[in-house]
């Protein structure tokens, strides 16, 4: 069986700055309508069979919002 | 089935969220510092001296211990620190209206005397926390607070490069630039602060890794027009790349 990727944003600590959107080279984020308690609108990833956990949107995450969690 | 977290939160920050502006880099060298302090096995043993600016609540985030510094003295302290306590891994955080405007005496004189420390050098081209002043190393033409028409060469001279300024320094071990925008080049800033730790570990002198940053808040600009400002305007001026390695040979090369 192939390895899945999960890509987890922290609803805590995005701050809806939208650097994981350009780096992630299957453009499978975006920013969602859901707002945290900061009122920022969250990253989200929108198709986690797509993914392939390059892990680029959780390096440039400036608020380490990101987690990647590998399934096989 | 088996599940495996490949990317998490290092265990040298702390829970804590930020109070930086959406895109700051300072969220990115403090992810870097602290997974290279961790990687070390440094997190009981390292001392960080935080600037006046931005980076103030540098103690809120990374989980080591981490003293304050009046605005500039940043290097003073620190040389107090790795002198009284030498086993301790000592790391000067310091930004650009820090260290290279209010600090220049400091830093300068810490450097040459080879003090055996790592500063890492935020440059985001402007003084962030008080309202985007102009900064030492601010470029020719870029508008701040108090350059409202761009700085010109006439009145306020040229943006200042301190890694390659500081590496003329006998003192000074390593001397490096990176760049917090680009997966890559986080990557490799990251593994120019593990080289600098190696540096002060073997205790062999100064090191310093200057990282550029963005600052959307006080460049008026979003993240993503900052990173591509930063491109275009700030990596002319200030390149990327080793300046200065005189360490000891790393082991097997």
């Amino acid at each position: 069986m192939p390895a899945h990727f999960r890509v987890k944003v922290d609803p805590n600590l995005c701050k809806s700055c939208e650097l994981c959107i350009a780096v992630c080279p299957k453009k499978i984020m975006v920013i969602s309508d859901q707002k945290n308690d900061l009122g920022f609108r969250l990253a989200l990833c929108t198709d986690h069979s797509a993914c392939t956990g390059c892990m680029a949107c959780a390096l440039v995450c400036p608020d380490v919002a990101i987690e990647i969690i590998r399934t096989e | 089935m088996s599940e495996k977290i490949i990317f998490t939160r290092t265990e040298g920050l702390k829970p804590a969220a930020t109070t930086y502006c959406p895109g700051c880099g300072h969220g990115v060298a403090h992810r870097i510092l602290a997974e290279a302090v961790a990687e070390a096995k440094a997190l009981e043993r390292t001392v960080a001296v935080a600037p006046v600016g931005c980076a103030v609540y540098g103690y809120d985030y990374w989980n080591f211990d981490t003293t304050e510094a009046a605005h500039g003295r940043t290097p003073a302290v620190a040389t107090a620190i790795k002198r009284v306590l030498p086993d301790r891994l000592v790391i000067c955080y310091q930004g650009d209206g820090d260290m290279a405007s209010i600090g220049m005496a400091e830093i300068v004189h810490a450097a040459n005397r080879g003090e055996k420390f790592t500063v890492i050098f935020i440059n985001n081209a402007n003084y962030g926390m008080t309202g985007g002043q102009m900064a030492p190393t601010t470029l020719i033409g870029q508008k701040t607070a108090t350059t409202p028409y761009g700085r010109t060469s006439e009145e306020a001279g040229y943006p200042m490069k301190m890694a390659e300024f500081l590496a003329q320094l006998p003192g000074v071990k390593y001397a490096a630039r990176g760049a917090l925008h680009k997966p890559g080049l986080i990557r490799t800033a990251k593994s120019y602060i593990k080289r600098a730790f190696e540096i002060q570990e073997a205790k062999a002198g100064f090191s310093i890794v200057e990282l550029l940053s963005i600052c959307p808040a006080n460049w008026g600009l979003s993240p993503l027009e900052s990173v591509q400002k930063l491109e275009e305007l700030m990596l002319p001026i200030y390149p990327l790349g080793l300046i200065k390695d005189e360490g000891p040979k790393k082991e097997g090369a």
